[in-house]
């Protein structure tokens, strides 16, 4: 019942791999291996991906220009000497626009990997406590959960004067958690009654060693999935923060760019090419990345396979 | 049913509670003196700095012990104040934000109830028809990732700018006055519509691929199985996965509340649209944290209120929770 695109007919890249004659792999990385190469929607969604992460590390060294420096006749359309043409100021805004991937790839990283470091631990720790501990986590978790994000957000960066990208990765992974937690409890909760688990801690194994040694590796598969999804949402989390006008006071970001696009009447004056690029690119790599999960779900899923 | 409705209440109780909290330690305890930056916007001359200062600290309230200002800062909540609004001083924050807030509402509204509705009644339609599915899915996930304020700029730059179907910005021409007549009914609708367009465009992939990952795992679980080794219609099977999806859409649709409201708020600036978005944006650009902090508390109290109805309407439509067997939105 799954949704695969046709597997053969989008995919001749997979020539390449030696194809065994029946799929019996022998260890269970090989054959993740085996249908993650086999994945489409794998594939495709770590490209797009990829594009931006390399043209983020080496956009920055193609261009000449700096971030706010006029460089340009203003509000010209896009040309050979500029690539995404320029602002009402004459701004180059290719140059913008590969500092701010740069930008939402870190606030990316670190938020979403804050966020899903505090999910984990809160998720593992309630999940496998139980008792007390797991009520009152549970009352926190469900606080946070139904606390406005972004509300929060606004009130947090509207109070500090100065801004950095990681400040505003750090407010954004202190925020996003609570969904995350409340899965991995659910996860671990049902391992945790498992035999193995019983058997570690009737040796007398430490709960952290528990939690990470027989807990953890069990449901890697869905902490990375976990991890994934938190990375796209603390992407748009800081775009929408930025285009408010509290993203970093220092540099550049994409959600910035639309800001100030908005602020000097790119719409007005039908300046496209200011405000395309970056919400392209942050639609293309968040929606990349949830298709990517969605992959990865059929590559550690096998109900999910079709083949 | 009590247990549940308790439950939910003192959760929604305690997040309030923290909510106000937060809203009133983050301007004392942040870095940073918000009456220092108002003060130093607002003077010409030094030697107004000092009385300008006091004038201030006495106005809102700073100038006595910290647990007083708490216990005020609530006293003042009860009674509907929020403050002053800086940039629109002298009035009160609670008359800028209720002028305001039906725009928001206006919006937000309609949006999230219809695209609620499409989205889940398409999602089912995706989850049993191959080609429907396999075109809808790619683009409904790239639709969920598109920031709000960007559907909103593309739109405004299509419909508005280039074909000029839409009015660009407001929520009515200015050279009409707010009455009843059709005119204004009709220029309001029109200054709606792209707004509005935005929210729904964005919320309706959410929801179409959420029902249709839903629908395909309702199809797996046994009770379809055991219908359809009985012989079943496929339409039986379906219409059963289809109420039993709905469930979990519920839960999802208190979830995304947030985000909803936080797209509602972006996609107003770019539209210069009249509501909270719009009330936020000024109230950042002018430094008007109490404006800031009363709008954050609306929001709050208003997600709280939208979570408690949505726990109703669960209770109804699940029987499972009304039996105190608490169902999956425990």
């Amino acid at each position: 019942m799954s949704d695969t695109l046709p597997r053969d007919t989008t995919l001749p890249a997979a020539e390449g791999v030696p194809a065994p004659a029946a799929p019996a792999p022998r260890s269970r990385r090989s054959e993740f291996l085996y249908f993650a190469l086999r994945n489409p929607k794998l594939w495709i969604g770590g490209l797009v991906v990829l594009f931006f992460a390399v043209t983020a590390v080496v956009g920055p060294r193609l261009t000449d220009y700096g971030v706010q420096e006029y460089v340009g006749p203003p509000a010209s359309p896009p040309s050979a000497e500029h690539w995404f043409g320029t602002t009402t100021f004459g701004q180059d805004v290719f140059t913008q626009f590969v500092h701010g991937l740069g930008a939402s790839f870190i606030v990316g990283l670190l938020g979403g990997g804050i966020a899903a470091i505090v999910g984990m631990t809160v998720g593992f720790v309630a999940g496998y406590r139980g008792g007390i501990v797991d009520e009152v986590l549970n009352v926190m978790t469900n606080i946070v959960l139904v606390l406005p994000t972004l509300a929060v957000l606004i009130i947090i960066a509207a109070y500090l004067e100065v801004r950095g990208v990681v400040t505003e990765a750090v407010f954004i992974g202190l925020t996003s958690w609570p969904w995350a937690a409340r899965a991995i409890r659910a996860q671990t909760f049902s391992l945790a009654a498992r035999d193995f688990v019983d058997l570690a801690r009737l040796t007398g194994v430490p709960t952290r060693k528990i939690i990470l040694g027989e807990i953890a590796p069990n449901m890697s598969s869905y902490l990375f999935m976990t991890f994934i999804l938190l990375f796209g949402g603390a992407i748009l989390a800081a775009a929408t923060l930025d285009f408010i006008g509290l993203g970093p006071t220092d540099g550049m970001s994409l959600g910035l760019m639309m800001n100030n696009a908005v602020l000097w009447s790119a719409l007005q004056l039908g300046l496209w090419w200011w405000f395309v690029p970056p919400g392209l690119a942050i639609a293309l790599i968040v929606g990349s990345l949830y298709f990517m999960n969605v992959g990865l779900d059929e590559v550690f899923n096998p109900r999910l396979r079709t083949t | 049913m009590r247990r549940y409705f308790g439950r939910k209440l003192s959760i929604y109780g305690l997040t309030f509670f923290v909510a106000v909290t937060v809203n009133w330690m983050i301007p004392r305890f942040m870095p940073g003196d918000p009456i220092e930056s108002m003060v130093a916007r607002l003077t010409m001359r030094p030697e107004t700095v000092e009385p300008m200062r006091e004038y201030f600290e006495r106005f809102f309230g700073y100038d006595v012990p910290l647990w007083k200002q708490y216990l005020n800062f609530w006293g003042a909540l009860l009674q509907g104040d929020l403050g002053t609004s800086v940039w629109l001083f002298p009035r009160p924050v609670t008359s800028v934000i209720m002028g305001s807030l039906p725009y928001t509402l206006g919006l937000l509204l309609p949006a999230i109830l219809l695209s609620w509705w499409a989205g889940n009644k398409f999602g089912a339609i995706a989850a049993r028809n191959r080609w429907l599915d396999n075109t809808f899915l790619p683009v409904g996930y790239l639709l969920t990732a598109t920031p709000y304020m960007w559907l909103a700029l593309v739109l405004a730059f299509l419909l508005a700018w280039q074909f000029d179907l839409f009015p660009l910005a407001g929520a009515y021409s200015v050279t009409l006055r707010p009455n009843w007549s059709w005119t204004f009914v009709w220029d309001l609708l029109r200054h709606w519509f792209l707004p509005f367009a935005t929210l729904f465009i964005v919320a309706f992939g959410g929801w179409a691929i959420g029902m249709r990952n839903m629908i395909i795992y309702e199809l797996e679980a046994d009770y379809s199985r055991y219908l359809e080794s009985l012989g079943a219609p496929r339409r039986l099977i379906r219409r059963y996965s289809f109420r039993n999806a709905l469930l979990p859409q519920i839960t999802g649709l208190a979830l995304q509340l947030g985000a909803v409201v936080a797209g509602a708020l972006v996609t107003e600036i770019v539209f210069s649209y009249p509501g909270l978005g719009w009330v936020t944006l000024k109230a950042v650009e002018n430094l008007d944290f109490y404006l800031l902090q009363g709008v954050f508390l609306f929001i709050v109290a208003g997600v709280l209120v939208a979570n408690f109805l949505i726990d109703v309407v669960y209770v109804l439509v699940d029987p499972r929770t009304r039996l105190g067997m608490q169902g999956r939105a425990a």
